[in-house]
């Protein structure tokens, strides 16, 4: 449901930017200075371990949250109260219910995505998880716990289907949002298993599918094949959405809720597949997003290898190309669906990460590239946070 | 009875590579090391405790597939990373 509140654009941020980075082998800390053209990388932390995604609190800016697991050990959550200098396991990291006895259940295999609370919910975290959950914490990533009731509802059970029904390291819930102008107003995805909305705090659920394209010769009513691999709320303009699917790009305003797929207007020989989204902290018609190869077998490389972000100025009319400084040809990376980002500051600045371990920066909204950092493990997910 | 801990582990026995639990069965040793070391179980034991899909535990020479194997006070028990990294 739409709300009613309008909500406030923030000021460009002036101050300095440390890049968050999650990696198959360990997190780093990319720490700009204030103008954004020097950086230096941190020691590697949490070495071996895969983290999925390391997020700075932006309510505090010093509680700092990681998602880890090893190839061997299982899933949990560390925590920093100060910045990252130092780090504790969480008590109870995300858990499904132990199943009674005879019954089967299920296992996190690694927690997947961190979200923090609203901004007058001080201490509240959401997570998901894979295989499909969402979890909350009330104590700043200290305990966890199920939240709402999708974890166990047959239907959304359903919905979030086998192992073989999502990505290759296993099927995730991801894109948890909150609506800036209400704590109770959440979204979240799942690949697969489509896009959900409640405006009670979790206590009921509602759908959002209507207008999305599935994989050919699926039925587009079935929630189970609908898979968004990335879906942003515009912090400027709370009631439009924009999503990165497998099956396109899209834009959703939520008063009229059906999404459009604003990826038909990219470059045919591009296409709109690809998996990060990101938007413009303060211009609700800007958003970035980075194709990938989604023909055939799904290379999921950049296309032709040759990168390119493609940014829009006016909500996915028109695409431009945004490729300088990036490898002219012979570059088969790509960038997934957490590992690409922006600042809050004027240019606003973009970061992502690659497949192949290199941190790439734009300090004029994506105009211009440059290489910060190459030669680390596979990046999983880049955020901007502003110290 | 003493528990040899894999090198994955010892940031929790800070670092010791064994050491001394009690309990008539795995569950309740694990159960004790936990209390002891919080955190460690459910890095290698599931929510379903079950043990997770990469870790051995091995009694003595015997490889315990659940955790309702019975102890005796002078087992062995090891934990062990599986070679399954390639």
């Amino acid at each position: 449901m739409p709300r009613s509140k309008k909500a406030t654009s923030p000021q460009p941020a002036t101050g300095s930017v440390a890049l968050l980075i999650g990696t198959r082998k360990g997190a780093f800390v990319l720490r700009g200075e204030r103008t954004r053209r020097t950086w230096k990388l941190s020691a590697p932390l949490f070495l071996g371990h895969i983290v999925h995604h390391l997020v700075l609190d932006p309510r505090d800016r010093r509680t700092m949250l990681m998602a880890a697991r090893t190839g061997h050990l299982g899933p949990t959550v560390f925590r920093s109260i100060d910045l990252g200098n130092t780090w504790k396991e969480a008590k109870t990291p995300p858990a499904f219910p132990k199943a009674p006895e005879g019954q089967k259940g299920r296992v996190v295999d690694h927690v997947f995505w961190l979200t923090p609370g609203h901004p007058s919910e001080p201490g509240l975290w959401y997570a998901g998880t894979s295989p499909q959950g969402l979890f909350r914490s009330n104590d700043g990533g200290i305990t966890w716990e199920p939240f709402s009731y999708i974890n166990d509802d047959p239907q959304y059970r359903e919905w979030m289907g086998s192992v073989q029904d999502g990505t290759p390291d296993g099927p995730k819930l991801h894109s948890i949002i909150v609506d800036p102008r209400d704590p109770t107003h959440l979204y979240f995805a799942m690949s697969g298993g489509g896009v959900h909305e409640s405006v009670d705090g979790g206590r009921t659920w509602t759908s959002l599918v209507q207008g999305l394209d599935v994989v050919e010769g699926f039925d587009s009513a079935d929630i189970t094949v609908h898979d968004p691999h990335c879906v942003r709320l515009c912090p400027s303009k709370p009631d439009r959405l924009y999503q990165q699917n497998h099956c396109g790009i899209y834009r959703m305003e939520r008063t009229e809720g059906r999404w459009v797929r604003i990826g038909n207007n990219m470059p045919k020989q591009v296409g709109d597949i690809g998996f990060p989204m990101v938007l413009h902290p303060r211009d609700p018609d800007t958003a970035w997003v980075f194709p990938m190869d989604g023909s055939t077998v799904w290379p999921r490389v950049s296309p032709d290898g040759k990168p390119a972000a493609y940014v829009t100025k006016n909500a996915g009319k028109n695409w431009t190309r945004q490729d300088k400084g990036f490898p002219r040809s012979n570059a088969w990376w790509t960038v997934k669906r957490q590992a690409m980002t922006a600042d809050a500051h004027e240019p606003v600045g973009l970061y992502l990460g690659t497949t192949s371990g290199e941190i790439w920066a734009s300090r004029t909204g994506g105009t211009n590239w440059t290489c910060l950092a190459r030669h680390l493990p596979e990046i999983y997910s880049v955020e901007a946070a502003e110290l | 009875m003493t528990v040899q801990i894999p090198t994955a582990l010892r940031s929790y026995t800070k670092p010791k590579r064994a050491v001394e639990a009690e309990g008539q069965n795995l569950a309740e040793v694990l159960s004790a090391l936990d209390r002891r070391y919080p955190g460690l179980r459910f890095r290698i034991i599931t929510e379903q405790a079950t043990i997770r899909q990469h870790i051995r535990i091995f009694v003595n020479e015997e490889q315990a597939r659940n955790l309702s194997v019975a102890l005796r006070p002078d087992d062995q028990i090891h934990i062990i990373c599986a070679l399954s990294g390639g």
